[in-house]
């Protein structure tokens, strides 16, 4: 449920702003990919940019250690699409670093090589 | 790696998807292993464009909202596995492209008292060629077919593996999820 201050309204009546209002109605990012495990960093605490949507700022205070874009877009209850607009704007003015993992479209979706796999199950069985 | 600051570190992600029909667990299974709560993102889409809702007598209703869950298993201070649940209906297929990109590999969870649910998701990965196994979650503690029933019900190729499992079971999921990887470990070695 989006916070406000409508409640008399339950969860049914649906969100009380439309999801992609925050954005100004735009649906895509300005820049950047913003894949669902790439990691956000801020770069700086967002205190201080006062331009910036209040949105925009609880991402730069929640990204002080890597954040994946999933988790963001979770832990801020907004859209995924809301979430890489906003990150899109963040990330041309340089207040974020995007960690994004390493797909190469021309040879087709990188899997996890050797190394990795072994790491992986190794982990798994220590759980 | 030569920073040893922990500031800065920004570790590896790698997805497994969970598949399956609606209901059959995949949530569960998430939980069941997520070293957090499962966290839900959602994405809203808005019939302009995507062309797959017939929006006749439903005027109000512009937009959809399509959830997914997702887990976390923290295999060291370089690795993140994420598991995410696919969106149960075949109509939001395109973000299981998204997902299914440079993933590591796939579990499709059957129910056997409905074995149909998963054909979409067989499908799928064999067309994409992703790397899965079929996991039956006998939740009831009944394992009503063997797993060589279910392979060929399913018309699964001789190597996909089926495994049995108990989605709300910790270790069981476990055990799937190094089955899945040790699956995938084969299937490079066989194509190399």
């Amino acid at each position: 449920m989006p916070q406000g201050e409508h409640d008399w309204l339950d969860s049914d009546a649906g969100p009380v702003v439309r999801p992609y209002a925050v954005t100004g109605g735009r649906a895509k990012p300005a820049v950047g990919a913003f894949d669902l495990v790439a990691f956000v960093v801020s770069r700086v605490d967002g205190s201080g940019e006062l331009h910036l949507l209040p949105e925009q700022r609880a991402i730069l205070a929640r990204t002080s250690e890597p954040v994946s874009v999933a988790e963001l877009a979770s832990h801020l209850d907004l859209a995924l699409g809301v979430v890489r607009v906003l990150l899109g704007d963040l990330l041309q003015q340089g207040l974020i670093e995007m960690h994004e993992p390493e797909y190469d479209q021309s040879v087709g979706p990188q899997r996890p090589d050797d190394r990795i796999l072994k790491a992986v199950v190794n982990g798994l069985r220590a759980l | 790696m030569a920073s040893e600051r922990s500031d800065g570190h920004v570790p590896l992600a790698v997805k497994i998807l969970i598949a399956g029909g609606f209901g059959v667990g995949k949530t569960t299974l998430v939980s069941a292993v997520s070293e957090i709560r499962p966290l839900q993102t959602e994405e809203v889409l808005t019939n302009v464009g995507v062309g797959i809702d017939d929006v006749h007598g439903v005027e109000a209703k512009r937009t959809t909202t399509v959830a997914m869950d997702f887990g976390r298993i923290s295999i060291n201070q370089d690795i993140v596995l994420y598991l995410f649940g696919t969106p149960g209906q075949d109509r939001f297929w395109f973000l299981w492209d998204e997902l299914a990109l440079g993933a590591l590999g796939a579990v499709v969870l059957a129910d056997t008292r409905r074995l149909d649910d998963c054909f979409p998701s067989v499908d799928y990965f064999e067309r994409r060629n992703t790397p899965f196994l079929v996991a039956v979650n006998c939740f009831d503690g009944v394992q009503k077919h063997s797993s060589e029933q279910i392979a060929k019900a399913l018309d699964l190729d001789p190597e996909v593996p089926v495994v049995l499992c108990d989605a709300r079971d910790r270790r069981s999921v476990k055990d799937v999820l190094i089955a899945l990887v040790e699956h995938v470990m084969t299937r490079k070695q066989i194509a190399a």
